[in-house]
């Protein structure tokens, strides 16, 4: 039955078969549609899917991160009695001893040499060198007594951040219960309070988490990223501006091409293993230093910036060369001061996002030594630093629990700096496109 | 003097204050299978056509000329929605097909326009073999269910498009591996297959050399006895030789309206004498 | 004086030249009666002039500075006492190194002898020695320069055409340096490779069904055992990329899919951007992230069905770095989707094909090239992706395809063999240049691949 209709669809009777045609066509309309939604629907799947797991992302580096912005810190009353200061040179008095004293001054039943090791370790062994720089500063008189807000150690800071649980058995938790109770007075007394963690955004690495701080990551990444810039920006432009504006077409003009676009796609790793094999091994320059890793990043995003910079020089259309070159001008006078400046802002984009890439880059600079444990904050190109991401996969791998908090505080750092890049980026895009 | 005065005049007729003109011409004909009233269509907040009233007839071919940029293919895209597909394009007024109007909400465009197919400036086949071409449309409407269906219907569109004694031994062959006048018959063979009633031609000849346009304009002349066609041309000549009612367009507007022979001899709006004259255009 | 301090001086003087250049031209200019006089404008004569001052200086000063510290540290161990120099290669090298700490503070491995500090006293005297001779040759180099081209400043002197050479020729250096970084690549990784090799055989590298480089490093065992065979970690590397893609390739195509034909304007500006920060997430976090928060999730969903799952598990890298490519698949995809011609799409609405209808069976197969070009870059990201597994995939070469086990990677192998102060010559540490080799060739003909097929597709609708 339904073959005959068609067969009249096809057939050449056609004012029968039109009307025929178009009932067929109605008939599957339902089931079309449902194709149609079910298809619809993966689509919005797979967008919410994307868009949930970033949302997840960001939560949970917030949710696991936000803490480390504030810092416990304990009031401790310091005694200085006489002779505990040196007359002579105040800065090696015994700021360690001190601290003890003023600690076992606050709990005197303490006595035990178990117990006493277990008090102090509620404190930072920052506390001595906070209390060195009051003394410094403003050195007090004698016989007074010092008010002093010290930095709690970090298992006390992750109690009172609610991430260690009182209540769960002794042995599951890093306090025990005497250092509990211990705090506990602390808290009684008002002198357990939770402040801006200055330590975090001024401090290098530290093997204690409450001294360690990003500032020394920060810096190493500036200066890192000073090298990359230095160097990928005008040779990434003069690159572009050859191949775009100059180059014959030829073998060695399509080779270098296929190589740019290869190059941008090779591994990260691969371009450390280049910077291990060539800069550190062969031309012998000092590892874990800013200067070889912003060389090494600069190779990586080089590819990026010639191939934004080369679209930049492509959106300027030919007729502004040729009018220029229609008055007299030399073919380097005419990109120099005519097509560059209309590419620039698209250069200048396609330059922030390759530094944005090199900034959050952190497998090649594995390969050059830039994980060492470093403490000084870097104060060259060739002094031994860490960047960013670096220090993030260095604290990843700390068991302390409040190094997780650390990470994820350095990453929102480092998350910020990303996106307020890319949103330069955005603006200028939005700001200097131009349709011709 | 006359000339510099009388090009002066045109001047003036064209850029002549855009406030609707009323279209001269009998605009109704006696079994319509369209119907349009009162169109107007809108991008953004920039109005391309105006006022736009017009019937077209059962089997017959309607012209429609004008200068570019006067809305003749922006009305042609109303007539089976494929305005639908630019973003902010607004369509007001009626556009009556089996007596229902096909902006109503409770039309469904697919069924339309496979009622009410269409041809393009430019050859667009699939990126699929020439049978695909054809086969793949009748396929997804469920016209087509066993292999001998499709071939049927294969080769009865390839052959009302004239291009199956010329494709009949390469039907594996990629679409796009034809000429460009072949490819644009490939192209009316694909809207053939779905059966439709109307086809609307969008300058289906302006892209291609003068021997396949000659192809193409016989080829319309065949299809009128099953189909009502539509077509857009910048060609007069090509109007003149294939239509029987010619409608002008000038600026969004319908200027006039009138059996093809008529306009082209007899033109009774200034515009549009001016315009078919080649004083402008 | 430091090399900073010297590029600055550097600097200065050419600016100088420029114009002590220019100012000649100008006066000459007066003499004979006006600048058109000259070939050139007065600042070519100017830039010339720079250019002879900086250039060959510059040049010279960058080839002793890579060069001086292998020349310094060659001189301080000839001076060396007899009994130093003829300690084994691997035992004078910790010395070099440490002497070389001590020259700069840092921290020294053993204690501190007499000898080294000597030694360390004579590579200050050298380094001094030579900084001074560098900077009173670069300078002599750069005033030189600067006069000879103020000698020969003439009016028929064509200024323009030398310098539009010299720019020239920078920019021809300037774009040589892909082909340079690829060179080095190639040898620097084939090099050591090399030496990997003539230690293991290939074979045994390449087919060898056990991976566990520690074991080598005791001297009677090199090469002895199938240690280094490193079947393992390629199938842990394809097994953590194939779990990546699972999740990339459909999640990234639809999306772009839905971006492109579905969403209106609003709701493309929104997911747009959201999916470009997703993209610019450092794969550190995403590696912090899938070790912190994913693997501890999927091991406790797999102890709830009794099930056992490794906490280093391929199924959490790969699904990690699936979403880490998303973005990648999807923006690609658009772009490719995107370039599909109009025309088609109203070719296929206009005979009444639905929206998916028309996407599955017209702009699909006419973007198909691109986007297997696409998928095949991805690929080859995945390959290379290093620290999502460092940091979420395990160490041990597993030879399994169950992704709830630990598998171990290429990059990951990579990573831990040469981080950390190894020794050189060490068929370990020579293990990641061969895996590297492994690694860069097989990206690079996954992306020659892709970009010949992303070309073709290019230059069909271009």
């Amino acid at each position: 039955m339904i073959k005959s209709t068609k067969k009249s669809v096809v057939g050449s009777s056609a004012s029968s078969g039109r009307i025929k045609a178009i009932d067929i066509v109605n008939k599957g309309l339902k089931r079309r549609y449902r194709k149609e939604k079910r298809f619809r629907l993966y689509g919005m799947l797979s967008i919410l899917a994307s868009v949930a797991f970033l949302a997840f992302l960001l939560t949970s580096i917030v949710f696991n991160g936000y803490s480390a912005f504030l810092q416990t810190y304990i009031k401790l009353d310091v005694p200085l009695e006489a002779g505990m200061i040196d007359k002579q040179e105040p800065g090696r008095s015994d700021f360690q001893g001190i601290i003890k004293s003023a600690i076992r001054s606050y709990y005197p039943e303490v006595t035990e040499r178990q117990d006493k090791r277990e008090l102090y370790a509620l404190f930072s062994s920052g506390a001595a060198f906070q209390l060195r720089d009051t003394v410094l500063s403003n050195p007090p008189e004698e016989g007074t007594t010092l008010s002093l807000w010290v930095l709690a150690d970090d298992d006390v800071d992750m109690l009172m951040k609610g991430h260690m649980k009182r209540d769960v058995p002794e042995g599951s938790r890093r306090l025990n219960d005497k250092q509990l109770r211990w705090i506990e007075r602390l808290e009684a007394d008002k002198r357990v309070e939770k402040r801006f963690n200055t330590t975090f955004f001024s401090a290098g690495d530290s093997r204690e988490p409450e001294l360690a701080g990003i500032w020394g990551a920060v810096k190493g990444s500036i200066y890192t990223m000073l090298v990359t810039l230095a160097l990928s920006f005008p040779i990434g432009i003069c690159a572009a501006v050859y191949l775009e504006e100059f180059a014959p077409k030829n073998l060695a003009t399509d080779f270098i091409e296929v190589n740019i676009n290869n190059l941008a796609a090779v591994p990260s790793i691969v371009f450390g293993l280049l910077g291990l094999a060539v800069f550190l091994n062969f031309f012998g320059m000092p590892r874990s230093t800013p200067l070889v890793g912003g060389i090494v990043l600069m190779l990586m995003t080089l590819p990026t910036i010639i191939i934004a910079s080369r679209a930049a020089l492509k959106a300027v259309p030919p007729s502004i060369r040729e009018a220029a070159l229609g008055v007299g001008s030399s073919k380097l006078q005419v990109v120099a001061s005519h097509v560059l400046p209309l590419a620039l802002p698209g250069m200048l984009t396609g330059t922030i996002i390759g530094m944005a890439q090199a900034l959050g880059e952190t497998a090649p600079l594995l390969m050059i030594g830039m994980v060492a444990f470093i403490v000084d904050i870097p104060g060259g190109f060739t002094d031994p630093a860490a960047v960013m991401p670096v220090q993030i996969y260095l604290w990843a791998d700390s068991p302390e629990r409040a190094f997780v908090e650390r990470t994820s505080a350095a990453i929102m750092v480092l998350l910020a700096f990303l996106i307020s890049m890319n949103a330069v980026a955005v603006v200028m895009r939005k700001r200097f496109e131009r349709r011709w | 003097m006359q000339e510099v005065l009388n090009k002066k005049n045109v001047e003036k007729r064209i850029l002549a204050p855009r406030e609707s003109r009323d279209t001269i011409g009998r605009i109704n004909v006696s079994n319509p299978r369209m119907i349009c009233r009162d169109v107007n269509v809108y991008y953004g907040d920039k109005q391309a056509i105006r006022n736009v009233s017009i019937d077209i007839g059962c089997n017959e071919v309607l012209a429609m000329i004008g200068p570019s940029g006067c809305g003749k293919s922006t009305f042609l895209r109303c007539l089976n929605r494929m305005n639908d597909t630019i973003d902010n394009c607004r369509v007001t007024g009626e556009i009556l097909f089996d007596d229902k109007d096909i902006y109503d909400s409770s039309i469904d465009v697919v069924p339309l326009r496979a009622q009410i197919g269409m041809v393009f400036q430019k050859p667009n086949p699939f990126p699929k073999t020439i049978y695909e071409n054809v086969a793949w449309a009748p396929r997804i409407h469920g016209i087509i269910e066993s292999k001998s269906d499709a071939d049927e219907i294969v080769e009865t569109s390839l052959q009302k498009a004239g291009l199956w004694g010329e494709v009949k031994d390469r039907l594996d062959q990629p679409g796009n591996g034809l000429s460009g006048g072949q490819q644009q018959r490939l192209c009316i063979a694909r809207a053939i297959a779905v059966s439709p009633e109307v086809i609307l031609m969008d300058e289906p000849c302006s892209a291609l050399d003068p021997i396949a346009t000659a192809k193409i304009e016989d080829l319309i002349e065949e299809l009128r006895t099953q189909y009502t066609i539509a077509i857009v041309t910048h060609s007069m000549q090509q109007a003149s030789r294939v239509s029987q009612r010619t409608a002008f367009f000038h600026l969004g507007d319908l200027i006039e309206v009138g059996a093809t022979e008529a306009i082209f001899t007899k033109p009774s709006h200034q515009l549009t004498e001016d315009y078919i004259t080649g004083r402008y255009g | 004086m430091s090399p900073l301090l010297l590029f600055l001086l550097l600097l200065l003087l050419s600016v100088t030249g420029f114009f002590i250049g220019r100012r000649k031209a100008v006066s000459l200019a007066k003499k004979a009666g006006g600048t058109s006089r000259l070939h050139s404008l007065p600042v070519y004569y100017g830039t010339l002039t720079a250019f002879w001052c900086c250039l060959p200086a510059f040049f010279m000063f960058l080839i002793w500075l890579s060069f001086e510290q292998s020349i310094i540290t060659w001189l301080m161990v000839a001076d060396l006492p007899e009994q130093a120099r003829a300690l084994p290669p691997a035992r004078l090298n910790v010395l070099i190194s440490d002497i070389q700490g001590l020259v700069n503070g840092n921290i020294v491995s053993g204690e501190v002898t007499p000898l080294m500090r000597s030694a360390a006293e004579h590579y200050i005297s050298l380094k001094g020695i030579s900084q001074m001779i560098t900077s009173v040759m670069v300078l002599v180099v750069a005033i030189a320069g600067m006069l000879m081209v103020h000698r020969q400043i003439k009016p028929e002197l064509r200024a323009r055409n030398q310098v539009e050479k010299v720019v020239m020729g920078l920019l021809v250096v300037c774009s040589t340096i892909a082909i340079f970084t690829t060179v080095g690549i190639v040898l620097s990784i084939l090099y050591e490779a090399v030496r990997f090799f003539q230690q293991i055989p290939v074979t045994d590298f390449l087919f060898g069904l056990e991976w566990s480089p520690q074991m080598a490093i005791r001297e009677d065992q090199v090469g002895s055992s199938g240690a280094f065979g490193a079947v393992p970690v390629f199938a842990g590397t394809i097994l953590i990329s194939a779990i990546a893609m699972f999740i990339a390739a459909p999640i990234g195509l639809m999306s772009a899919i839905f971006l492109s034909e579905y969403a209106d304007r609003r709701l493309r500006s929104v997911v747009k951007p959201l999916l470009e920060i997703l993209a610019g997430v450092p794969t550190v976090v995403y590696g912090f992230f899938a070790a912190l928060v994913v693997a501890p999730l999927i091991r406790n969903s797999g102890a709830q069905f009794g099930i056992d799952v490794s906490s280093e598990s391929a199924l959490a890298a790969g699904l990690v770095m699936g979403v880490m490519i998303i973005p990648f698949v999807s923006s690609l995809s658009d772009d490719v989707i995107n370039a599909v011609p109009q025309s088609l799409r109203d070719g296929a609405y206009s005979v009444g094909a639905t929206r998916s209808e028309t996407i599955k069976d017209v702009l699909v197969p006419a973007a198909l090239p691109g986007i297997v070009g696409g998928l095949l870059l991805a690929v080859s990201r995945a390959i290379g992706e290093t620290m999502i597994v460092v940091m979420a995939a395990g160490l041990s070469a597993n030879l399994t395809a169950n992704p709830l086990q630990a598998v171990t990677t290429v990059t990951v192998q990579i990573v831990t063999l040469l981080v950390g102060d190894q020794e050189f010559d060490s068929p370990k540490t020579l293990a990641a240049f061969a895996l590297g080799l492994v690694l860069f060739i097989g990206t690079l003909l996954l992306n020659i691949i892709a970009l010949t097929f992303v070309r073709k597709y290019r230059e069909r609708y271009d």
